[in-house]
């Protein structure tokens, strides 16, 4: 280190500026640490390195989370969103997502001067190349050009970055996503602390220039007439001002492809990296599903400003010349011109059970990891972990408890705790059927279920604080408006039968009507006459709360069971090989993973039932042998 | 709020009497919903450690006379409120109480649970805690396993299935949840509504065979000794026919033995064939006195049967004299023909032994046969293992449980309920049913939408 120069200290350093490192070093910023952010290149904050949209089922449910904890991604696609689809609306509640496209480069734009109006925080363009560790103790990092800075903090968010491999068939170089260097020095470093690192693969599909495409053979799909913004800080969102476009492989297209499959990094076998399951690439879906006739794509707008497109569902890891001449098999993509090809991308990551609940290392004090960097995949996990071990890191410092959220609080929870509980085998993806608690965890009650928590940390400021109980206090009141509300037959009969609903012989509240299907809250205004003006999405949470009411008290129940094993706390000096009667097994497993409860042991693979009873006695005799 | 929890404290058959335990807050609600005491009155906090006569019933129907005692807490064994029926001790009492139980709402004790409560409610002091980590890590080893384990390939092999069908629903509607944009086949409630109703049939059948005990683990190991054409094979046969349950033919495990797994009146038997019964061979002569003496020791049960048309040969008084200290049932075959047989000297010489008269190709007496064999296991005479009938309620219990999570699914798909709801109490029934079998993981259900749908860009 005698070449190194001291540039420095600070409280936290986020190594990395995309989706986790925003969120990240905004969070310990705003909690009022002295922060720094690193990025190759500050062109790439907040870099959409591949789809151009934000949300979707499990994914928007995670965005109004880190909304409702005062975090910036709902906000930033609030103001980026050029197109607004909330899905699955013919389903229940718990699984209406919305979706948003994104004005790309306005995403980036509004992210980057976010981070520099950020008071405390700092960023700063250049390569980190190596941590300073003493004593297991992240202490410094220090930089491509030799400067050291010290901190107290460090969270590497490093994406794709880390020893970034792109694929183009027999083609293949270091380098990071879009165009932009790999950082190749880290990962050998980090090997040499000790940290240990496995390959993940993903990749991205071609990027067209749109004036090419032939949008009258594509089947349009615009954004919804009614638009509801992500921010649960914003009242109203612009309309849509983009369509998405459809269309299909074909035969030809097929052929294309099958006949060059082994010209691909995938299939040449070049590529050892593992990659997801649910973002397959064009030749994989041919492989796997060889008797599917056609294969879906959209062609999606990649902001307002530019002509490019992004064809959905065509990532590819076959060389240039096979890309362009399998695009242009499809209908409407006759012409098209490939402005950024396909490519598949193979970078380094941990596996995250090597990680705590707060997503320290175990192995390395106030080394904090988020994102891709522990093997999860997409924009949005990569938020809510940034978010995460930002908050983690602050508190840290501040010698404050960590902050956790479980399984039955949010799908944060649900998304961390099968990282670093359960691991994952290829990159992660958060799904709505991954919770256990799905009805309770809806994206409309996001702000009912974490703003009080979020307020605690400090993150969310008074102003909206007030504005969070006032909602919360009008929901009550309508509610017990409601069950209050008596109507007579004579008055409501004529209602009920306009509504093909049956008729009544005596008196019902309001409330009783509501749980009828086909009687919504917004029908009811007209015998409701004292209702109270109210904003809609009170009106949404009353009619949600009342309708399912009988599903989600169930969900309740299972909660509370949940919850008691999770506050049975388990000290992370516990000795498992010293706990009689649990089997070897389980004493090896425990020990790994110290868990922090009884309910995240429970959880470990190879942790049985009568294990976690062995614990529960156990703990039980070391209270009373305290006690004396 | 912990699980009201229940347990068998005797085993069955032991004694006259068995005693069934609850303990836990909802102990006193719960037996209320079932027991009718003699003076019609529910049970109340005043009733705190009397005895009170009366009988259990379920609907109007008496199950069995009993007595019950409510003991308040916090001065019980478990320091929870606890309640202990004393029924009588068949297992057909026992085990339909039990039942009635758990459709009242208790939640069947783990191995060592009362103990656990006793322990972590601090009724048993510090020293005791070895014991009862030893008597729940016990379980870990054996317990779980051992269950799995008597599972016959039938059972586990039906409910696989029926997981499996299940699976391809869940994936099916998981995966138009979690890609509502995707190109992917839509799913009718009819056609939905369609397939669940193979399923609901399909696990109705299970219970029905659990409700009669066909579902085959350890049965009762039951002997067939007799001479030569005196019948044996035929009464095999019968006794098939009627059980209308075979199962398994295994070849035999240790030397010559076949195994039948058949079903008499609920109750499961295991006949074992020393060298072939079918190949009438006269076992005392071809396999000597030794090896019928074995094959007489690992029975549970010995069916002796004597040919009443003939008259009685040394053979026969030798198989007697070894049958002096079995639990047997002399069974006197082809009374049809002219009697020749003494059977004053059987009885004489074997005063204990419960005598039928047959004629195995008329089908006379057969029922009579089965009759007495089960009264012989109700009435405790011969002993079946406690954790038979524990599994066995367990089961039963796991599979009603996902008949109703599926029935659950059923009404709202009738009701045209969004799909996300139908797919939790079909992942419900789904985890269920792997309990029984001792599977269920989330994970499986991703990997199945993964390998049977192609997604993502």
């Amino acid at each position: 280190m005698t070449k190194n120069f001291y540039m420095g200290k600070y409280d936290v350093i986020v190594v990395g500026a995309g989706h986790a490192g925003c969120e990240a070093a905004l969070s310990s910023a705003r909690l009022g640490l002295n922060t720094l952010v690193f990025s190759i290149n500050l062109e790439s904050i907040a870099m959409m390195a591949c789809n151009p949209s934000v949300g979707a089922t499990g994914k928007a449910h995670l965005v109004r989370e880190i909304d409702a904890l005062g975090g910036e991604m709902g906000i930033n696609i609030d103001k980026a969103s050029i197109q607004s689809r909330m899905l699955n609306t013919a389903k229940g509640p718990a699984v209406h997502s919305l979706r948003m496209q994104a004005d790309k480069h306005l995403y980036h734009t509004e992210m980057k001067k976010v981070l520099e109006r950020q008071e405390n925080l700092d960023i700063k363009q250049g390569e980190v190349v190596d941590l300073f560790i003493e004593d297991q103790t992240v202490k410094g990092v220090i930089t491509r050009t030799g400067a050291f800075y010290e901190t107290k903090a460090v969270i590497l968010a490093t994406g794709t970055f880390l020893k970034g491999r792109i694929f183009l068939g027999e083609w293949s170089y270091e380098g990071g996503p879009s165009g932009l260097s790999a950082s190749l020095e880290l990962s050998d470093n980090l090997k040499k602390h000790g940290l240990s690192l496995r390959r993940f693969k993903t990749g991205t599909p071609a990027r067209v220039d749109g004036k090419t495409l032939n949008y009258e053979k594509m089947q349009e799909q615009p954004g919804d007439e009614e638009t509801i913004p992500f921010s649960f800080t914003n009242d109203n969102l612009h309309k849509s001002r983009v369509s998405c476009w459809l269309t299909y492989t074909n035969k030809e297209t097929h052929s294309v492809i099958l006949d060059n499959i082994n010209r691909s990094a995938l299939y040449g076998g070049q590529i050892e990296g593992v990659g997801p399951r649910y973002c397959p690439s064009i030749e994989d879906k041919l492989v796997r599903f060889a008797d599917k006739e056609r294969h879906q794509l959209f062609i999606e707008p990649e902001g307002l400003d530019t002509d490019e497109v992004y064809i959905q569902g065509m990532s590819t890891s076959l060389p240039e010349d096979v890309q362009e001449k399998f695009y242009r098999t499809i209908q409407g993509l006759e012409n098209a011109k490939i402005v950024r090809s396909a490519y598949a991308i193979e970078y380094d990551c941990i596996n995250p059970i090597d990680l705590k609940l707060t997503l320290e290392h175990k192995n390395f004090n106030n080394l904090f990891c988020a994102g891709q960097f522990n093997g999860s995949s997409g924009y949005e996990e990569a938020a809510a972990q940034g978010l995460m071990a930002g908050i983690n890191a602050a508190l840290k410092i501040k010698e404050q408890d960590p902050f956790i959220i479980d399984r039955s609080e949010g799908y944060i929870g649900v998304l961390i705790d099968d990282l670093v509980t359960k691991g994952t085998n290829e990159p992660y993806r958060i799904m709505t059927s991954r919770a256990e608690y799905r009805l309770i965890l809806r994206q409309d009650n996001a702000d009912l279920r974490l703003t009080e928590k979020g307020y605690e940390i400090g993150l969310i400021n008074d102003e909206r604080y007030k504005k969070f109980v006032y909602k919360k206090d009008k929901i009550n009141e309508e509610m017990d408006r409601i069950k209050s509300t008596y109507i007579v037959p004579k008055e409501i009969n004529p209602f009920l039968e306009k509504y093909n609903s049956s008729p009544v012989n005596n008196r019902v509240t309001l409330l009783e009507l509501l749980k009828r299907p086909e009687i919504t809250y917004s029908a009811l205004s007209e015998i409701d006459k004292n209702r109270p003006e109210l904003d809609i999405r009170i009106g949404e949470q009353i009619e949600i709360q009342i309708k399912y009411s009988g599903y989600i008290g169930k969900q309740m129940a299972q909660v509370e069971k949940f919850k008691k094993l999770e506050k049975r706390q388990l000290s992370s000096d516990l000795d498992y090989t010293k706990i009689e009667g649990l089997r070897i097994e389980a004493q090896q497993k425990l020990n790994t993973f110290k868990p922090l409860s009884v309910g995240q042991a429970s959880r470990i693979s190879g942790v049985s039932p009568a294990d976690i009873n062995v614990l529960l006695i156990n703990l039980e005799r070391e209270r009373r042998k305290k006690e004396g | 709020m912990e699980d009201t929890i229940v347990a068998v404290a005797t085993a069955p058959g032991e004694a006259g009497i068995g005693i069934i335990r609850i303990s836990g807050e909802k102990s006193l609600s719960i037996i209320n919903d079932i027991f009718v005491s003699k003076s019609k009155k529910k049970l109340s906090q005043i009733d705190d450690r009397r005895l009170i006569y009366g009988h259990i019933v379920e609907k109007e129907t008496i199950i069995d006379e009993v007595l019950v005692a409510y003991m308040k807490a916090p001065h019980t064994y478990t320091k929870e409120d606890v309640v202990e029926i004393n029924c009588h001790g068949g297992m057909i009492s026992i085990r339909r109480i039990l039942e009635l139980l758990l459709k009242s709402g208790a939640q069947l004790a783990e191995k060592g649970e009362f103990t656990k409560r006793a322990f972590l409610n601090g009724r048993i002091d510090l020293s005791q805690a070895e014991a009862v980590i030893d008597l729940i890590s016990s379980k870990t080893d054996k317990g779980f396993d051992v269950a799995i384990n008597q599972l016959e390939g039938n059972l586990s092999e039906t409910i696989q299935k029926i997981r499996e069908k299940l699976l391809e629903i869940i994936a099916h509607l998981t995966v138009t949840i979690e890609y509502p944009d995707e190109d992917i086949e839509e799913i009718t409630y009819d056609n939905l509504s369609m397939q669940l109703m193979a399923i609901i049939n399909e696990t109705q059948q299970l219970i029905n065979t659990a409700e009669t005990g066909k579902i085959i683990r350890e049965g009762l190991r039951t002997v067939i000794i007799g001479k030569p054409n005196v019948g044996k094979s035929s009464l095999l046969n019968a006794l098939l026919k009627e059980s209308r349950a075979i199962v398994t033919e295994v070849p035999g495990t240790t030397r010559d033995l076949i195994e039948e797994m058949i079903h008499i009146n609920g109750i499961p038997l295991k006949i074992i064939d020393t060298a072939g019964i079918r190949e009438t061979c006269d076992l005392v002569e071809k396999i000597g006195v030794e090896k019928t003496k074995e094959s007489f020791n690992i029975a549970d049960v010995i069916i002796f049967i004597l040919d009443a048309s003939q008259m009685l040969t040394n053979d026969d008084y030798q198989i007697m004299d070894l049958l002096q200290e079995k639990k047997a049932i002399i069974l006197f075959n082809k009374m049809d023909l002219p009697l020749k047989a003494d059977i004053n000297v059987v009885t004489k010489l074997l005063p204990n032994k419960k005598i039928v008269k047959a004629s195995v190709k008329k089908g006379h007496g057969i029922r009579e046969l089965e009759d007495t064999l089960s009264e012989m296991v109700y009435t405790g005479e011969i002993k079946q293992e406690n954790s038979l009938l524990i599994t066995n309620v367990r089961h039963k219990n796991l599979l009603e449980k996902a008949k109703s999570f599926l029935e659950d699914s059923m009404d709202m798909i009738e009701r045209k309920e969004a799909l996300d709801f139908i797919e939790i109490d079909l992942k419900n029934a789904w985890e269920t049913l792997g309990e029984i079998i001792g599977e269920s993981i989330t994970e499986d259900i991703i990997d199945e939408v993964f390998s049977r749908f192609c997604l993502g860009k």
